[in-house]
């Protein structure tokens, strides 16, 4: 297999990868919707003020990562954007949990007597977003280092090209999220 | 990977990357697990006979599955009813089915060295392994495997007090599921961009034989739903283990009110039989590609209405999407939306008559060779026709009702799915058996095999339906407590002789299988005179799969008895002659 359709392989690979993880978060909004409309005592509640800070910082490291390209074809060094990529990545997971904490000071538990399905279901979205990051956090940890040995070039940077399809897919997942928990 | 290389013994048979060899492995798995699962069905059938009685065939089980009298304990009845289900359904007919023919067959038959990752392809089967492993020591903990049904539905399958069952079991059931679901979607993910990316030259989507079209179609419905399955199972897993509600709410049980509220068990209907209706095709379709490859090289003759078998592919995989809710009439859903339900699952019909007018149109007026593939490739046709028609009854709201739970759907969807998967699976292995070992299997043990699996499986399979129609529900431990079935207790009996001689029969398919594999009689590079790309390979296993450069394609799979022509096939790779007209 030559390197071209090696690499168009991979990029394939992990589209129908994409393809399949929306599959598994349309069904948990599928299922949050039918519980809503079933249950009788659904409890409302405002999403914490963390997560409008975690869904900018995702959203400025997805765009960040639009500079890589221009950068290679100019020979320069993308190790600091590819660093401040993978910072905001960790800020992010971190306002995550901060905003776990601003639910349980609400009231709003994952489990437990005082918990309600809503509740869970924000949890458990927000969790397993959180689980397809560390994913990505882990590329970007790869895509760090190579990039602070400068294994990168224009014509070969295919692991941070994978890295960074995947980083803006959970960036848009996020913001499908978010959305649809802010007025669903 | 373009040459064939020194391999050693664990990279050859144990961490193979090659796709024969792990196409072997998943075929070896998944006939173990068919006798495992075909046992089973031997003991409960046993059962249902001879209610609470003792069986020299219970001497397989652990004693504390017996109870004093000898007989088996209804909880065990159960949990092997379950693991009867789980282990066909996905071990044998998806991944045994798929995982086999999708693996062999794919790089073989589109012209490629193997699959696009033949790493992930071999995690795939290695996950595969890791969850039949988890699965079969579920039957040795103490309080047995997961016994609420192979749909697991909740409550039983949330509370783990809820029966013995629901314990550990349970537990084991879905960390093994969730491992299989893992390597389907790795083994799907490489059939697709496989067949999108490695063709070789020539061969456009208009030339792929049948075989690959139905596999293709397979691993998109596998990829895209079997994540439904996952998100299904990991709710349960927190209901289960972390006190959440999805699936549960305003329960008491031994007189203890659960906190649980707010949850509802038909939220994971929905979500399973979201999974689940797709996944009837899922088995299906590979059986159906096989018919058609089988059906068409035995009747000497291009197989009829190509480019509609791959419409009505394309469709039957649509509809499968949009039909989940015929299993849940009985639910308490809206009859308006029963209806639309019964609309969506009624039209499947007319892709489904696609395919059986043109697999019939194939065999009409063909040079048939009754081989004992092409008996089982037929033996799939009878069956979908069969299943088909009781499952118009099933998938008509106001009809379903009455015949819900009954052996009625009992017979209705093992002639349908599994009688036509694995005569589908049986016809694949005696076809390609002689380019996966070298050898050919016995062609008389394979007609006693395939009349006595036909008989016997209509002999279970088809009185079935009376009992369903009488009223009979599914899943009873024992009738004996409703004297208004006790007249239906010779079907029964006679239900149980058939599935045993059917068992029995078996032995042969197993003894010639084995046997051939070392004392077969050697192959010819092409014995059955077929057209598609894995007969111009070498008779000898080579990783890379042609010694020189890959073979170009000139022609669709279906040149057979085409006038003009010297043979009465002509290999894909046969140029087209001076004004000779591509079909």
């Amino acid at each position: 297999m030559d390197i071209a359709l090696k690499n168009t392989v991979k990029k394939q690979l992990l589209w129908v990868a994409l393809v399949s993880i929306s599959m598994f978060f349309a069904s948990m909004l599928s299922a949050f919707i039918v519980e809503k409309g079933d249950v009788d005592n659904w409890k409302n509640f405002s999403l914490p003020t963390y997560f409008v800070l975690s869904t900018g910082i995702i959203i400025l490291s997805s765009l960040l990562l639009f500079f890589i390209k221009p950068a290679l074809k100019k020979g320069k060094s993308i190790f600091g954007l590819v660093f401040i990529v993978l910072i905001l990545g960790l800020l992010f997971s971190f306002f995550q949990i901060k905003g776990w904490e601003q639910l349980t000071n609400q009231g709003i538990y994952l489990t437990g007597i005082g918990s309600n399905v809503a509740g869970s279901f924000l949890y458990i979205l927000t969790l397993t977003h959180l689980l397809h990051l560390v994913g990505g956090l882990v590329g970007l940890c790869i895509s760090t280092i190579k990039s602070k040995q400068n294994l990168y070039s224009i014509n070969n940077y295919l692991g941070l090209e994978l890295t960074s399809i995947y980083w803006h897919f959970l960036t848009i997942l996020w913001i499908i999220l978010f959305t649809f928990l802010k007025f669903y | 990977m373009s040459e064939h290389h020194k391999e050693s013994f664990i990279t050859k048979y144990v961490f193979t990357m090659d796709h024969k060899m792990i196409a072997k492995q998943f075929l070896i798995t998944g006939m173990f697990m068919g006798v495992v699962g075909m046992l089973m069905s031997a003991i409960f059938r046993v059962q249902l006979a001879n209610p609470g009685e003792s069986s020299i065939l219970y001497s397989l089980l652990p004693g504390a599955w017996l109870n004093d009298a000898g007989g088996l304990n209804p909880d065990k009845y159960l949990a092997l009813v379950t693991m009867h289900g789980t282990i066909l359904v996905f071990w044998v007919l998806t991944a045994g089915l798929s995982g086999t023919f999708a693996n062999f067959l794919i790089p073989l038959q589109i012209g490629a060295r193997d699959m696009a990752s033949g790493f992930l392809n071999m995690l795939s089967y290695w996950f595969f392994f890791i969850a039949t492993v988890v699965l079969l020591s579920s039957l040795f903990v103490e309080t047995g495997p997961a016994s609420g049904g192979w749909t697991i539905y909740p409550p039983l399958s949330a509370l783990p007090q809820a029966i013995p069952g629901s314990g550990t079991g349970m537990t084991l059931w879905l960390i093994s599921i969730t491992l299989f679901v893992v390597g389907s979607l790795l083994g799907g993910l490489n059939y697709i961009v496989t067949i999108l990316n490695l063709r070789t030259i020539g061969m456009t989507m208009q030339r792929l034989p049948l075989t690959i079209w139905a596999l293709l179609i397979t691993a998109i419905l596998g990829v895209l739903s079997f994540p439904v399955l996952l998100s299904c199972g990991l709710l349960l897993i927190f209901d289960r283990s972390f006190g959440t509600s999805f699936y549960l709410s305003d329960i008491i049980i031994n007189g203890e009110a659960l906190h649980n509220e707010g949850g509802s068990p038909i939220l994971f209907e929905h979500l399973f039989w979201f999974l689940g209706h797709p996944e009837v095709y899922i088995i299906l379709l590979p059986a159906l590609g096989i018919v058609s490859e089988v059906i068409a090289v035995n009747s000497r003759k291009p197989i009829f209405g190509y480019k509609a078998m791959v419409g009505a592919l394309l469709l039957i995989a649509f509809l499968s999407f949009i039909v989940w809710g015929h299993h849940m009439f009985m639910t308490g859903m809206n009859p308006f939306l029963g209806s639309v339900f019964t609309f969506t699952t009624l039209l499947i019909a007319i892709p489904s008559a696609v395919k059986v007018f043109n697999y019939l149109a194939t065999l009409w007026r063909g040079n048939i060779r009754f081989t004992p593939a092409m008996l089982f490739a037929i033996g799939t046709v009878s069956a979908f026709i069969t299943g088909g028609l009781t499952g118009i009854i099933l998938g008509d709201s106001a009809l379903d009702i009455n015949v819900h739970d009954t052996y009625f759907v009992v017979g209705h969807f093992h002639i349908v799915m599994g009688l036509s998967a694995i005569y589908g699976m049986f016809a694949g292995v005696y076809h390609w058996f002689p380019k996966m070992y070298g050898r050919m299997m016995n062609k008389n043990l394979g007609y006693i095999h395939f009349w006595g699996t036909f008989i016997c499986a209509y002999g279970v399979f088809f009185p079935m339906h009376f009992l369903g129609l009488a009223g009979l529900p599914r899943r009873y431990y024992s009738n004996s407590a409703f004297p208004m079935f006790d007249g239906l207790s010779d079907i029964n009996e006679l239900i149980t002789f058939f599935a045993l001689a059917g068992a029995i029969v078996q032995v042969f398919f197993l003894f010639n299988f084995f046997y051939s594999i070392f004392k077969g009689t050697k192959s010819s590079q092409n014995p059955w005179k077929s057209n598609t790309l894995e007969w111009t390979t070498p008779v000898e296993r080579i990783h890379g799969n042609w010694p020189g450069e890959l073979p170009v394609v000139t022609r669709w799979a279906y040149d057979y008895s085409k006038p003009g022509a010297e043979e009465d096939f002509i290999l894909q790779t046969e140029p087209l002659k001076e004004g000779e007209i591509e079909h």
